[in-house]
């Protein structure tokens, strides 16, 4: 049963995004956990990078596959999740603790998902 | 059958039949009519007996100079019988890359003693599973350093002139724009260097013995380099590493260089060995194959090719190098000629190249109109003035059996290993008398 | 298995070299090495029993089949050996002068004749010293000679999804951006599609013929044609030669440049991963693009020349010449006919090991013959009994047969691709054709054994993960670890 918060936004592309006003939390869901497998490497921006709504913002990588993770904002890097680097099992283990890059001064965002829709997806998606 | 095919005509008719076909040409139905080859116009299949006689044929047009006194990119040196011995065993001959762990332990594994073994000469804390050959080892290392805020190389103009070129012709295809820094007296200037610093600056390179044999200050470069936020590349001699400071000793963050002096013969000029090693913060930059040790699930230590994700079969235009198949062999062999020769031997084939070379140097400065044009030290290899023109000597010395100097703008570089006797370098020395 | 580093013991060694016979010298302060060198301390016999034990944990084509798809790994002439360590040719600097080493300097031009003829091209360079690095040669070329003409516009490079991945990185290493064009459901260019991305920003195609899927594909000259059009170059990716050589040459198909792999097509072994070597070849019209050092004719002999407008150098040197010497030895072997009757045999040892499979596993793209490769896809297995791709792999070791590879070309879902190669006889693959329905069996009764595959060799599945989250990449002696 996937897990899915109510509090949260989703993209198409399975990555989850807290809006706290004009910042945003950004990380990946359980079901991108799920499909991607044991994650061995995250590579993540730099603080202060420009990132662009739908482009890619890093990737994540497992034994034998990279996948990339796209920002669902437009807007600045105001920190990343250093932890994730020597262990990104994080990611597995609580996908919605394991926020990868805090972003601020949002310009622009993506068609963002509820809860309900993001789960109606997955389960299409199968 | 000449073409190393099991089967007879028979077993291939019968084959064509369980499959339900009348010819071979049904199976290229798909080819176009109008491109088929009628007969290649090449020369027949032959025996192996005749092959080899004409392949004989071919080598015996080459002279194997049984005096050599000529580096510059492949030195002579020598190759214990247990390194050959060991590198024609067929089954790391014919083995194909070591992705099916399972059985592949015993590739695995000496490829883990060969990243070990780089380490430990390089004073750097992980190796690749080789690439190529020192050349493009470090335009590699120059594309590892590659940076969005940093595009500008920085290539010392005393390192070999092919490895400048193919970091040239590297950064021909990346965008880098390269810079040399020029020479003053036979080293790197580092006045020049200096200036040249700045925050555009993703790396510099700097060769160990340089080209002309001298040993360069590398750490205070290495400190300057890293002044101004760029990485420092360190292009080294492995047999120098026993005895000369590590680029780990220098600050370096990245350390390549040829490997054919560890056990491979000069076979104009390959198969080679480049190697490659970083500090911990750049491992995973490391183009090409890496092996890592893990367990089974039975916890049985295992070996295995790691950090996969890296590379181009998983990342395709997103990979940051191409490199697919290496130098395998050529590393194993470079690791069973450390492991043969261990800390001590390589320490004494270095002293053996270092004694010789200065007895060679004293020699040939005996010889009037013979000057070092550096005076200083150097590890194995030096420029001399020369007299008479270049080309004359070296044909003087050929005549008499012996593969002189590489003439250079400034002389003729002198190479001597541990390799050339006492004998030998006296010859050498009465032939330039008699020639010149 | 102990480690050499665990078998070492301080004071053993091999008496090597002589004492020295000159005063020594001495380096100056400041310059020497501080760290002590540590490396294995072992009398020869120890080492040599090293690496009969690593021997005999490792595979070769020497050991038994190896269909590994893409790879083409068949037999390793033992004569190869013998003609690349010939005196002449192994002791030979490469710094000599022309006048000396006209027997190297004729095996190479030698050689580029005979593969310019197979390939239907102009000229060769043997510089690349593996089937990427010509690649990343040949696209170089590709690019100098665009802007060479004043076309500064030609940033991108296509390339079909099934391409192998050092396609794309390559591209990526000269600067180019890589548009991805689908096949067509018969697995071939879908040709719409390849119309709509070709422009006149298009350098180039990067193709393999046959595919990677061992299709050839029926429409090469249009496809070919379509890129000359837009103004772009068509280069051939030379891996799967082996299917075609003597049969069809790539200069044929329209192809401007191509990359060959002589440690597949041209038999040289694989050594573990390497040394290989990439020539590139090609036409006429960007012969002033090749790499330095490109054998011609001069006027005292033989001689290297550097063409006008030369991309430069992708390495020190002329390429992994002992390697084109076992390929030159390949070639004269086989002759016209044997080169011919090599590719036609691996065509039809892959149809027949295919046909044997066919209602054991499912076939991808089986309609219509294959080339020299075939793709089995494992979807449905895994669907249905929990097998998958891997669990056949792995249970294959068991039985001392090397897997088809896996999980590769990337469009086929749980695939496996096999490549017999010619020099396999019929009863080692009738040997593995059964090997394989005993596992298909297997799925039925046992799959749990085979998920847990294998179960005879030095080790069982490794723990990959582990291995990527926490790497280990060198010996660390006990003093060393935290």
């Amino acid at each position: 049963m996937m897990n899915t918060p109510e509090n949260l936004l989703y993209t198409k592309s399975h990555e989850w995004v807290l809006m706290e006003g004009d910042t945003a939390r950004v990380g990946l869901t359980d079901h991108a956990q799920e499909a991607l497998g044991d994650l061995v490497f995250v590579n993540l921006p730099e603080v202060g990078d420009t990132l662009t709504c739908g482009e890619a913002l890093g990737d994540v990588e497992s034994v034998k596959a990279v996948s990339d993770v796209y920002s669902p904002v437009s807007g600045t890097v105001k920190a990343v999740n250093e932890a994730l680097l020597d262990a990104p099992e994080g990611i597995n283990a609580d996908p919605y603790g394991a926020w990868l890059v805090e972003v601020e001064g949002i310009t622009d965002k993506e068609d963002l998902l509820d809860a309900a829709a993001y789960a109606a997806l997955c389960a299409e998606e199968g | 059958m000449g073409s190393y095919i099991p089967s007879t005509a028979a077993e291939r008719q019968e084959m064509l039949e369980a499959i339900g076909c009348k010819s071979i040409d049904e199976l290229y139905a798909q080819v176009p009519a109008e491109m088929k080859v009628e007969r290649l116009d090449i020369p027949e299949g032959k025996s192996e007996l005749e092959v080899r006689r004409i392949l004989e044929g071919i080598a015996s047009k080459n002279t194997v100079f049984p005096s050599v006194f000529r580096g510059a990119g492949a030195y002579r040196h020598y190759i214990p019988s247990i390194v050959k011995s060991v590198t024609s065993k067929e089954t790391f001959l014919t083995a194909y890359t070591p992705y099916q762990a399972e059985i592949s332990q015993g590739v695995l594994q000496s490829i883990f003693e060969y990243q070990t073994m780089i380490c430990a000469l390089t004073g750097m804390d992980a190796s690749n599973a080789s690439v190529y050959d020192g050349a493009s080892a470090a335009a590699e290392a120059v594309a590892m350093c590659r940076d969005r805020k940093r595009n500008t190389v920085l290539v010392s103009a005393a390192a070999h002139p092919m490895v400048l070129q193919t970091i040239e012709t590297y950064c021909f295809g990346n965008g880098m724009e390269v810079k040399t820094v020029p020479m003053k007296n036979g080293f790197t200037d580092q006045e020049a260097l200096g200036a040249l610093l700045d925050d555009t600056v993703a790396c510099f390179y700097l060769q160990q013995p340089n080209y002309y044999g001298r040993i360069e200050s590398a750490a205070d470069m290495g400190e300057a380099v890293h002044g101004c936020g760029g990485k420092f590349i360190m292009g080294v001699n492995p047999i120098a590493m026993a005895v000369l400071k590590t680029p780990g000793e220098c600050g370096a963050d990245i350390a390549v260089g040829e490997g054919q002096p560890l056990g491979l013969p000069l076979s104009f000029g390959g198969p080679y060995l480049g190697f490659m090693a970083a500090k911990s913060a750049m491992a995973r930059k490391l183009p090409g194959r890496i092996v890592g040790e893990t367990a089974d699930h039975d916890g049985r230590r295992a070996y295995v090719l790691t950090l996969q994700a890296r590379e181009q079969h998983i990342r395709r235009e997103k990979a940051s190098s191409n490199v697919c198949s290496n130098q395998a062999l050529c590393a194993m062999t470079a690791a069973v000629y450390l492991a043969a020769m261990g800390a001590k031997g390589l320490r004494q084939a270095a002293e053996g190249c270092m004694a010789h070379a200065r007895y060679a140097a004293e020699r040939i400065c005996s010889v009037p109109g013979f000057d070092m044009v550096y005076p200083g030290p150097y590890f194995h290899e030096f420029v001399t003035t020369c007299p008479v023109k270049p080309e004359r000597l070296l044909e003087g010395l050929a005549l008499r059996g012996i593969l002189g100097g590489l003439p250079v703008e400034s002389g003729i570089l002198w190479c001597a290993t541990e390799m050339n006797t006492r004998q030998e370098i006296d010859a050498l020395e009465a032939a330039i008398r008699e020639v010149c | 298995m102990e480690l050499l580093f665990e078998k070492s013991r301080a004071g053993r060694g091999c008496d090597l070299l002589p004492p020295l016979d000159v005063p020594p010298a001495h380096l100056m302060e400041g310059t020497e090495r501080r760290t002590p060198l540590r490396l294995p301390e072992m009398s020869e016999v120890d080492l040599s029993r090293h690496y009969s034990e690593l021997e005999r944990r490792s595979h070769g084509v020497n050991n038994g089949f190896y269909p590994l798809g893409s790879c083409t790994m068949k037999y390793n002439p033992r004569i190869h050996e013998e003609t690349a360590a010939l005196p002449g040719f192994a002791g030979v600097h490469p710094s000599q002068g022309a006048d000396t080493v006209q027997g190297c300097l004729e095996a190479l031009y030698l050689a580029e004749e005979l593969l310019c003829e197979i390939t239907g091209m102009d000229g060769m360079t043997f510089m690349p010293a593996a089937g990427a690095h010509g690649e990343f040669t040949a696209l170089l070329m590709v690019k100098k000679y665009h802007l060479d003409r004043g076309d500064t516009q030609r940033t991108k490079i296509i390339v079909p999804d099934s391409a192998h991945g050092t396609n794309p990185a390559s591209a990526a290493m000269c600067g180019f951006t890589v548009v991805n064009v689908p096949s067509n459901p018969q697995g071939g260019v879908d040709l719409e599609a390849l119309k709509a991305a070709v422009g006149p920003d298009t350098a180039g195609l990067m193709l393999t013929n046959p595919n990677t899927l061992g299709l050839f594909d029926p429409n090469i000259l249009e496809i070919t044609q379509i890129v000359h059009d837009a103004g772009g170059l068509a280069y051939y990716d030379g891996a799967n030669l082996n299917a075609v050589m003597g049969v069809a040459r790539p200069g044929d198909m329209g192809f401007d440049l191509v990359h060959l792999n002589l440690h597949k097509t041209f038999s040289t072994p694989h050594g573990g991963g390497g040394p290989g070597s990439g020539p590139v070849g090609c036409k006429r019209f960007l012969m002033d693009f090749l790499p330095n050092y490109h054998v011609a004719e001069g006027e005292h002999g033989l001689e290297f020349d550097r063409p006008c407008k030369s991309i430069g150098s992708v390495k020190a040197f002329y390429g992994n010449f002992a390697v084109v010497v076992k390929a030159l030895t390949y070639i004269l072997t086989l002759g016209a006919e044997g080169i011919t009757e090599a590719a036609q045999g691996a065509v039809l040892n892959a149809n027949y090991m295919r046909e044997m499979l066919r209602g054991t596993y499912d076939i991808a793209y089986g309609d219509g013959p294959c080339m020299h490769e075939f793709v089995l896809t494992l979807a449905g297995l895994k669907k249905e009994k929990g097998v998958s791709a891997m669990d056949v792999a792995k249970a294959l070791l068991d039985h001392g047969i090397h897997p088809p590879t896996m999980y590769f070309p990337l469009i086929v879902e749980e695939a496996l691709m096999a490549e017999p190669t010619e020099t396999e006889s019929r009863e080692t693959l009738d040997r593995a054709v059964e090997v394989l329905k005993t596992i298909r069996a297997q799925a039925d009764t046992d799959p749990e054994r085979l998920h847990t595959a294998p179960h005879t060799t030095p080790i069982g599945r490794p723990d990959e993960v582990n291995a990527a989250r926490h790497p280990v990449l060198r010996y660390l002696y006990p003093e060393e670890r935290t």
